[in-house]
């Protein structure tokens, strides 16, 4: 079976499963079936065979298995935001289909060769650091939940972090080809861009207010930083580097610290006081009233779940029990509905797709191409590690999206446009050589 | 760099199997732990959809049940108290809103069928793989709506809570506390039961005084004292006593009136039981200085003082009684230098009790010297009919010798036959009783009591009656009161 075949037969199979998934929603909250749930699934179907289309154009030699996981990662998102909240849903379904269009039309732009954009870097290394100041611009930044990610257009809310970040791997995939050797000897001058860069994710942590952000485009750079040189001391050092800022910044920024105070102890037994109401309040009712409140929704789904569509997530008068639900918690969500089953098939279709993509590194021949990749891949590796693992209480918790998943417009059509990246760089590794 | 891009390929199995772990550890180990959480609004929620067990009183009258409502496709219960504020206090509320109360709080467990007991977990399990609708287990009380009624007619307008109970098996009859309020209104008009006016502040409906309110307990605490007195071999009932009228406690004269700027009526020489009778303070001021604070809160632990009172209801609606020092339960170290014997003896001092642990006094006295259990709980049944727990009557233990049980028993027979406890005689019945007027620090106005029970020689019922604000005695406003809910029990008997 060719490449594409196979990518379009997991398609169908995606499609089956979407349509299964708002069947169920359907079933449980309003008893019946609705041919509703199948026209979407049809239109989720032939939106994703569009796509498919163009990939069997544009990337006849990609890697079949990533777009089918992307597909069934929004799949089950939508069919979560849509319960959790159906005018979302059809918001979401809208930016599905824009992001469908700039995946598409970031394969045919670049299907001939993407190295092109390698000599371009400096407008990409720029382009990421205008991005990430934005938000911190009076009038265009907005603050949610004490960060500030987000930058307002009138009505429209865009977070440019998530562009920010595909502008960075560019940029460091290639200047890192270029500087590699250089750097792999180790002398101090070299170092100098390290700093700079440490010194940029300090300055975008102080900013934003935000330890998510700056630890995934750290990571995402130490990582890189690895792959190029093979030096592990460089990668430790940095890492060192950022505990220590991220310890000054820890002591000195009020609301760093109230969130590792949270994640350390988010259960009070006498109360504390409360920065948002000025009261004195159990800080599980105050600052981690969030994250209790989605450690509830985990624990009650337990092995099984209690089926999709079938979560306990507002009270019967409507009021919601967990904020943020369909965007930082829907984790949290699928969670109670798919239980310990559930979400572990999810985590393990992350973890293929973050194989197929290093899988893609690997088979790459040249630097730039490896290096994207991998940085790519990790990316969205980090990212869904920093989100997962904040619900999970394993680090402290950021509000970042959960890659393909999360409600969200910015964050949709960066993932599509990364899994277009992944989908070129595997093309041109798999593509017949030329004499 | 393939080398590299292995090692990171590994590094992110184990960043993502992390999560893996992590969800493991929330949805499997952690899960029972935080399921309990009070504050664990999705479980309550989630609870919504299992129709709670039924509770009802010792006749069968409904006093919580389901409504059943269909909210975005799902078959929710919810819940509906037919008798209103009769029983509210005790009973409690369970709403989504704002979490739950009394005895659908504590008893939540049977109520949802999520409690431990064998049958119960495997008709559970046979009802989730079916997909039947969970039935909880319903409880049946001891209350007898008619006694409740009454206390509740006897102390509307007031202030104040009325316990009634079984002196020989713990099970209580009524428990009855003022002001109330509607539990249907808890959860959508909330506001109105805020706006509760009572001629007391705070109103506090929700507070269940029965249980939960701290008052001070004046001369009813001298059955107390006399326990410690006579059980202590220290007094005889005969052993007398000069009365000057007052007694001296750090050179200044307490007087026996509850006013202290009555007139001084002295009794001559009183014996111990003519103290108990007639509710002399100077007798007991003299009786607790010889018998000193460390004997007397020996035996206030004896009657459970100290502890929260065994009853079913939730733990953060009962309190302990004791002496308090700031709003909390003072353990004195040195007794001897701590506390005022004398003011300690006639129920004074920093004392606080709730109405139960006065009914407890009372009972235990009744019972001869044997404390038992206060119990609302008759038994679980469950959706079939089958009896899933009988709660037996449990004894807490002797606080005194039956010599001493009987002696203080004469003694209280005499207060209400010719003393301080007129109000509560009942013709044909022979009832023991101790008045109690504490005053408050507000001149004139007082906490007043009534402790009973009836009939002496064999009693079937006990009775702790607390009114606050009051500018009557114990003996005029609290002994009618206690009278009524006495005569209530004997006349329908003593069917369980």
């Amino acid at each position: 079976m060719s490449l594409r075949n196979r990518e379009l037969l997991n398609l169908v199979v995606v499609g089956a499963l979407t349509a299964l998934g708002f069947a169920s929603v359907y079933i449980a909250r309003q008893s019946v079936v609705s041919t509703a749930s199948l026209s979407y699934a049809a239109f989720f179907l032939a939106l994703y065979l569009v796509a498919h289309l163009v990939a069997r154009y544009a990337v006849p030699y990609a890697d079949p298995y990533l777009l089918p996981i992307a597909a069934l990662l929004t799949a089950v998102g939508l069919t979560e935001i849509y319960r959790i909240r159906p005018g979302d849903a059809f918001r979401q379904g809208v930016w599905i289909i824009i992001a469908v269009g700039v995946f598409a039309g970031t394969l045919w732009s670049l299907r001939r060769d993407y190295r092109r954009l390698e000599s371009y870097k400096y407008i990409f290394g720029l382009t990421a650091i205008g991005l990430l100041v934005l938000p911190a611009l009076p009038g265009l930044g907005a603050t949610v939940n004490g960060a500030r990610l987000w930058i307002h257009f009138g009505s429209l809310q865009f977070q440019p972090g998530e562009i920010a970040k595909l502008c960075l791997i560019v940029f460091l995939a290639a200047y890192l080809r270029e500087k590699r050797e250089v750097l792999a000897q180790g002398r101090l001058k070299d170092f100098g861009p390290l700093l700079l860069i440490w010194g940029g994710a300090m300055l975008v942590l102080v900013e934003t207010n935000d330890l998510g952000s700056a630890l995934l485009y750290f990571g995402i750079f130490l990582a890189m930083l690895y792959v190029a040189t093979g030096r592990l001391l460089f990668t430790g050092i940095g890492l060192a580097l950022f505990l220590g800022g991220s310890y000054f910044v820890y002591t000195r920024v009020a609301h760093v610290h109230e969130r590792v105070t949270i994640w350390l102890h988010p259960w009070t037994d006498h109360k504390v006081y409360c920065a948002l109401t000025g009261e004195m309040k159990l800080r599980q009712d105050c600052g981690s009233y969030q994250l209790v409140k989605s450690l509830y929704s985990i624990a009650n789904g337990g092995f099984g779940g209690t089926g999709l569509g079938k979560e306990t997530l507002e009270t019967s008068a409507g009021h919601p029990l967990i904020p943020s639900l369909n965007t930082d918690f829907i984790y949290s969500a699928l969670a109670q509905g798919l239980g310990l089953i559930g979400v572990s098939a999810l985590v393990l279709l992350f973890m293929v797709f973050v194989l197929r993509g290093m899988r893609i590194a690997l088979l790459a021949d040249d630097g730039f191409s490896k290096l994207a990749g991998a940085g790519l891949t990790f990316g969205f590796a980090l990212q869904t590690f920093i989100i997962v693992g904040g619900v999970l209480r394993i680090i402290p918790l950021t509000g970042i999206t959960l890659p393909f998943v999360s409600y969200g417009g910015s964050s949709v059509v960066a993932n599509f446009v990364l899994l277009a990246g992944l989908l070129l760089i595997s093309n041109r590794a798999n593509a017949p050589r030329e004499a | 760099m393939n080398r590299q891009i292995t090692k990171l390929a590994v590094a992110s199995m184990i960043l993502l199997a992390a999560l893996i772990v992590g969800t493991t550890y929330w949805q499997t180990w952690a899960s029972a732990g935080l399921a309990e959480k009070q504050d664990n609004a999705i479980q309550r929620v989630a609870q919504f959809r299992i129709k709670r067990g039924l509770i009802r009183a010792a006749d069968g009258t409904i006093l919580a049940t389901n409504v059943k409502r269909k909210v975005d496709g799902q078959t929710l219960y919810f819940r509906r108290y037919p008798t209103g504020r009769l029983f509210a206090n005790l009973v409690g509320y369970s709403t989504q809103g704002r979490s739950r109360a009394g005895l659908e709080q504590s008893e939540n467990a049977y109520l949802t069928s999520s409690n431990a007991n064998l049958s119960t977990i495997f008709n559970k399990t046979l009802d989730k793989i079916k997909g039947v609708t969970i039935t909880g287990n319903d409880l049946v009380l001891s209350v007898r709506p008619s006694v409740q009624r009454l206390a509740v007619q006897q102390l509307a307008g007031k202030c104040g809570a009325a316990v009634v109970m079984n002196p020989k098996t713990g099970k209580v009859y009524a428990l009855a506390s003022q002001p109330s309020y509607n539990p249907n209104l808890v959860e959508n008009h909330f506001n109105q039961i805020k706006a509760t006016n009572a001629p007391c502040h705070p109103a506090a409906p929700l507070l269940n005084r029965a249980t939960d309110g701290l008052f001070t307990p004046g001369s009813t605490f001298k059955v107390v004292t006399v326990t410690a007195a006579l059980d202590s071999h220290k007094f005889t009932p005969e052993s007398t006593f000069y009365d000057p009228g007052y007694c001296i406690e750090y050179g200044k004269q307490v007087s026996n009136a509850a006013s202290p700027d009555g007139p001084v009526e002295s009794f001559g020489h009183p014996t111990l039981a003519q103290g108990l009778q007639h509710s002399i303070n100077s007798v007991f001021c003299n009786v607790g200085k010889a018998l000193g604070a460390g004997t007397i809160l020996e035996y206030m632990k004896k009657f459970g003082f100290y502890k929260d009172p065994p009853l079913e209801t939730p733990a953060n609606e009962k309190l302990p009684s004791g002496l308090y020092h700031g709003g909390r339960l003072f353990f004195p170290s040195h007794p001897a230098t701590q506390v005022d014997p004398g003011r300690l003896a006639f129920g004074q001092e920093t004392l606080a009790v709730t109405p139960l642990q006065m009914a407890m006094v009372a009972s235990t006295v009744a019972n001869g010297g044997v404390e038992m259990e206060p119990q609302v709980l008759n038994r679980v049944v469950d959706s079939g009919g089958h009896t899933v727990v009988r709660i037996e009557p449990q004894k807490l233990g002797r606080v005194m010798s039956r010599q001493t049980a009987s002696e203080i028993n004469s003694m209280m027979v005499a207060a209400v036959n010719d003393g301080t406890g007129g109000a509560a005689a009942i013709p044909g019945i022979s009832v023991a009783g101790k008045t109690g007027t504490a005053e408050t620090g507000n001149s004139g106005i007082n906490t007043t009591w009534f402790i009973s029970f009836a009939p002496a020689d064999n009693p079937k019922v006990a009775v702790a009656v607390t009114l606050q604000n009051q500018t009557g005695f114990g003996g005029t406003t609290a002994a009618p009161i206690a009278k009524v809910l006495m005569q209530a029990v004997l006349s329908s008997g003593s069917k369980k």
